[in-house]
């Protein structure tokens, strides 16, 4: 396993070839995770981004950097605390680095980065291809799959700047693997890997809700929750979606409501400042009935907090967002495959129970790449179930004018007709109201009604995924995580269980209506508990007391808007 | 020509005897019906007031949704299903206060939508306040020394916003309100109405006698051309002894949001197929990520 971090400032490029790169190693048959760390702002500013290898899956990323690009010259005393004794750091020839300062035990390698960008391409902002072909050749992988992803990346740039990149990549790989590839001891040897994809967890989530029947999405851009609003308005033509960028949150959820009141699976994308804006229409869709999904991508807060950065702060704001009582569902996606699936799987839960549901996923999810296979998506899970949607034929055999929308039934869940049908004219309320949808304020009424809408939680419960258990069944140590944590969470349970230290983890997924008996169950069972939470309080470890009684003293927590890593993790124990 | 009790329900309105929004609800049914549509092919979207319960009164259908946020609604509803005639009646506080910047972004995106607003210069249901239309030196509840705020003109705010449509009525004269609707319908894109209504109980001063000898008719004047922007905004700045009402603008050259939205060529998204993608579509997405 390698980690390779490019570190420059922002506007060079960083992002975008680390992804590059990361896709032809995974073209070379490793596997990859990308983790990036940039600053709210265009130029200026210090950005990394990590990709680390390997030819075992990988689930997060971790701290320890094998070989540094130093694209500037304050990279270097930046990461150089995080680089490994034999590792390697690339920093162009000019740049005013002594050697020695380094460390004994890690390589220099000072290259002509500039040089070559200059001389063999014509420009010098092709310092970021130089770089990681120099990556390349130090490490002694194939450089076809990097020249693959050039030939794609600069396509649409014209042949010239392809042929140029080209050129550029093929000088600073064999310099490389002439000077310097016998003297590093990190080489990877690929196997066959077909059929993988590289993606992030909201590209995963827009895909699933995608091919899920979302037809309509409104948002107002905020990082991170954004790049779904603008991966979905980038197919909204091809795939008949209707994708708006509006005037503020406000309308967003207020469109996606009017959207699904007319029929059709419509969404809205955000992080906690815009959450913060839409929460009267959350409760209008809870009064409603109204099916939206509402994408909540978590950075820190309070406030406009760290824009570009990561945590999960909002959980117990969005589970009691809005005045009043209605019910919810939140789903909190914890990898790419789940990202996926929560995609269509929010809408049928919407349809399904008439209600809002949110997906909270974070920076840290939204933004890191990894590769999955396709098979791992379970496209052939993936269904649509519009619940009690009334058909055509169904609606034809109603009788005239006594449609009853809000009907009090069993399981809570009244039949749903889509206005344009002469027999299921109906009126929404935002107002408390009785069967047909009229304002009331009936004490009996009011009664009937708040049992029939909370009575579907009760129904939906038995459909929330109880937590996962990773690891051995008996450990001395069981961590509680949830969401994006799983990733950081799996790997520093095989890290402790390897050296020798028996440790699991239990990791909720679908967090309300809250699966409180299996919690208990499995939590039970464990002999040392330890929250681990990417917040400042622990706001799992509170819900579970409150919902279940267990109180989990110990909490690992981590709140500098970073994401937790297995070594930190670890080192918390 | 419909029939306006296809449009009855049997509910009781709870606004005061002599509410001008009589006025405004008999003349919409009566517009649908001389237009010949049938309740289901209308959604009436509404926000909070007491204009905005016309939803409940009328058997449409219909969404009553949040206070100020009428226009985003009626957008989703219209993107949802351009095939609904959908119209918004709210009150003057829920559209030109909170719901001020969603009127200039709907008249801006011109979206096929007639927003009727029943502009009483007073806040009804919550007693009396003075509201964003109401005049300089209102003294209401919270304005005891006055109100110190110029009102809002909104028919220049949707002129200046570049609604396609922009007209003004009042509710004494359903004939005149019911042909104005007319028009709004056969209109595409954006059509804003603003209904001066009386508000009997808490603003007397500008009830039926008010309005009654000051009132006169845009379309009497052979010398007025409603496609002159210009003119509009001239217009649209005359209150005096003299109040015009009538269509002030109207242009049909700039097409509808739906028009132009792409993944609404091939009809409502709401009778498009739901995720029924073919394998090739599937596999084309997949492979952007391998
Ligand atoms: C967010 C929010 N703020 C305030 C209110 C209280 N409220 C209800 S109606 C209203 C104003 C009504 O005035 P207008 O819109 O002019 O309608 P009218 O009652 O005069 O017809 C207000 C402030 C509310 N329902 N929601
Ligand atoms: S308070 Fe005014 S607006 Fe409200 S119902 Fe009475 S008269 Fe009509």
């Amino acid at each position: 396993m390698i980690s390779v971090r490019a570190a420059g400032e922002a506007g060079q490029g960083v992002e975008s070839s680390s992804a590059g790169f990361a896709k032809a190693m995974m073209r070379s048959g490793f596997h990859v995770f990308v983790l990036l760390d940039y600053h709210s702002r265009i130029r200026g500013g210090h950005n990394f981004a990590t990709v680390r290898i390997s030819t075992e899956p990988l689930w997060s990323h971790s701290e320890p950097v094998h070989i540094l690009l130093a694209l500037d010259e304050e990279a270097i005393p930046r990461h150089l605390s995080q680089i490994v004794p034999g590792g390697a750091i690339i920093y162009d020839e000019n740049h005013q680095v002594n050697p020695e300062t380094l460390g004994g035990d890690i390589l220099a390698v000072p290259a002509p980065i500039i040089r070559i960008a200059r001389e063999v391409g014509g420009k010098e902002l092709m310092a970021n291809t130089v770089a990681f072909a120099i990556a390349a050749g130090l490490m002694e992988l194939p450089l076809e799959p990097i020249e693959g992803i050039i030939q794609e990346n600069f396509r649409k740039k014209g042949s010239a700047v392809v042929a140029s990149n080209l050129r550029v990549s093929r000088v600073a790989y064999e310099w490389a693997r002439e000077n310097y590839a016998r003297r590093i001891p990190f080489h990877l040897t690929p196997r066959a890997m077909p059929g993988r994809m590289l993606m992030n967890g909201n590209e995963a989530f827009a895909l699933g809700a995608l091919l899920g029947g979302c037809k309509f999405v409104a948002g107002y851009p905020m990082t991170p929750g954004s790049p779904v609003l603008e991966w979905m308005a980038a197919h909204a033509a091809r795939y008949g979606v209707v994708a708006m960028q509006v005037e503020d949150e406000i309308a967003a959820l207020n469109m996606a409501v009017g959207a699904a009141y007319a029929g059709v699976r419509a969404m809205t994308t955000t992080s906690g400042g815009g959450f913060s804006l839409m929460v009267e229409a959350l409760g209008l869709a809870g009064m409603t009935e109204t099916p939206v999904v509402i994408y909540e991508a978590q950075r820190p807060g309070p406030s406009t907090g760290m824009a570009t950065r990561t945590e999960q702060g909002d959980l117990l704001f969005v589970l009691h967002a809005s005045q009043g009582e209605f019910p919810r569902i939140v789903l909190a996606p914890g990898t790419i495959e789940q990202a996926f699936e929560t995609g269509w799987r929010a809408f049928n839960l919407a349809e399904r129970y008439q209600c809002p549901v949110i997906v909270l996923s974070d920076h840290y999810l939204a933004t890191s790449l990894r590769d999955v296979t396709q098979e791992a998506l379970g496209l052939e899970k993936l269904e649509i179930d519009r619940g009690k949607l009334l058909s055509e034929a169904q609606l034809d055999a109603l009788p005239e004018r006594e449609y009853k929308r809000y009907a009090f039934t069993e399981d809570g869940i009244s039949p749903r007709a889509v206005p344009g049908h002469p027999k299921g004219v109906y009126t929404v309320m935002s107002d408390e109201h009785d069967e047909m949808g009229h304002i009331t304020e009936d004490p009996v009424n009011r009664r009937l009604m708040m049992e029939k809408r909370m009575r579907k939680l009760k129904l939906a419960l038995n459909e929330m995924r109880p937590p996962s258990l990773y690891g051995p069944e008996e450990a001395e140590i069981t961590f509680v995580g949830w969401g994006s944590t799983y990733g950081p969470l799996r790997e520093a349970v095989d890290r402790l269980n390897a050296g020798g230290v028996k440790a699991n983890m239990v990791h909720i997924v679908d967090v309300w209506p809250f699966p409180a008996e299996a919690v208990k169950n499995i939590l039970s069972r464990a002999r040392r508990l330890i929250a681990v939470e990417n917040n400042y309080s622990g706001q799992m470890a509170d819900l579970i007391r409150m919902m279940t009684g267990i109180e989990i003293k110990e909490r690992i927590l981590k709140y500098d808007g970073r994401p937790l890593s297995p070594e930190f993790i670890m080192k918390g124990v | 020509m419909g029939d306006v009790r296809d449009f009855y329900v049997p509910i009781r309105p709870t606004w005061c005897t002599g509410c001008g929004n009589f006025g405004i609800w008999n003349a919409l049914k009566q517009a649908l019906a001389q237009l010949d549509l049938k309740p289901h092919q209308v959604a009436v979207i509404s926000g909070i007031g007491c204009g905005s319960k016309l939803p409940d009164y009328t058997y449409v259908n219909g969404f009553m949704g949040l206070h100020g946020r009428t226009l985003p609604l009626a957008t989703g509803v219209k993107m949802a299903n351009h095939e609904l005639v959908v119209i918004c009646t709210h009150g003057d506080g829920d559209a030109y206060a909170e719901g001020l910047g969603h009127m200039m972004h709907a008249a801006r995106r011109n979206i096929g939508i007639v927003d009727i607003v029943q502009d009483n210069r007073v806040y009804g249901l919550t007693k009396g306040q003075f509201s964003p239309t109401s005049e300089r030196g209102r003294i209401s509840k919270t304005s005891p020394w006055g109100s110190i705020e110029l009102p809002v003109n909104p028919l220049l705010v949707a002129l200046a916003a570049g609604a396609t449509f922009v007209a003004r009525s009042w509710s004494g004269d359903v004939d005149h309100l019911t042909w104005l609707i007319t028009e709004a319908i056969k209109h595409r894109g954006y059509a804003l109405i603003d209904v001066l209504q009386p508000c009997v109980t808490f603003n007397r001063a500008q009830a039926y006698d008010f309005y009654r000898p000051r009132v006169y008719k845009l379309e009497e004047d052979p010398h007025y051309d409603p496609t002159n922007l210009n003119l509009a905004f001239q217009k649209a700045q005359e209150w005096d002894d003299r109040i015009p009402i009538g269509i002030f603008y109207r242009t049909e050259e700039r097409p509808a949001y739906e028009e132009m939205m792409p993944a609404l060529a091939f009809g409502p998204l709401v009778k498009q197929p739901l995720g029924q993608f073919s394998e090739e579509q599937i596999q084309k997405l997949m492979a952007e990520f391998v």
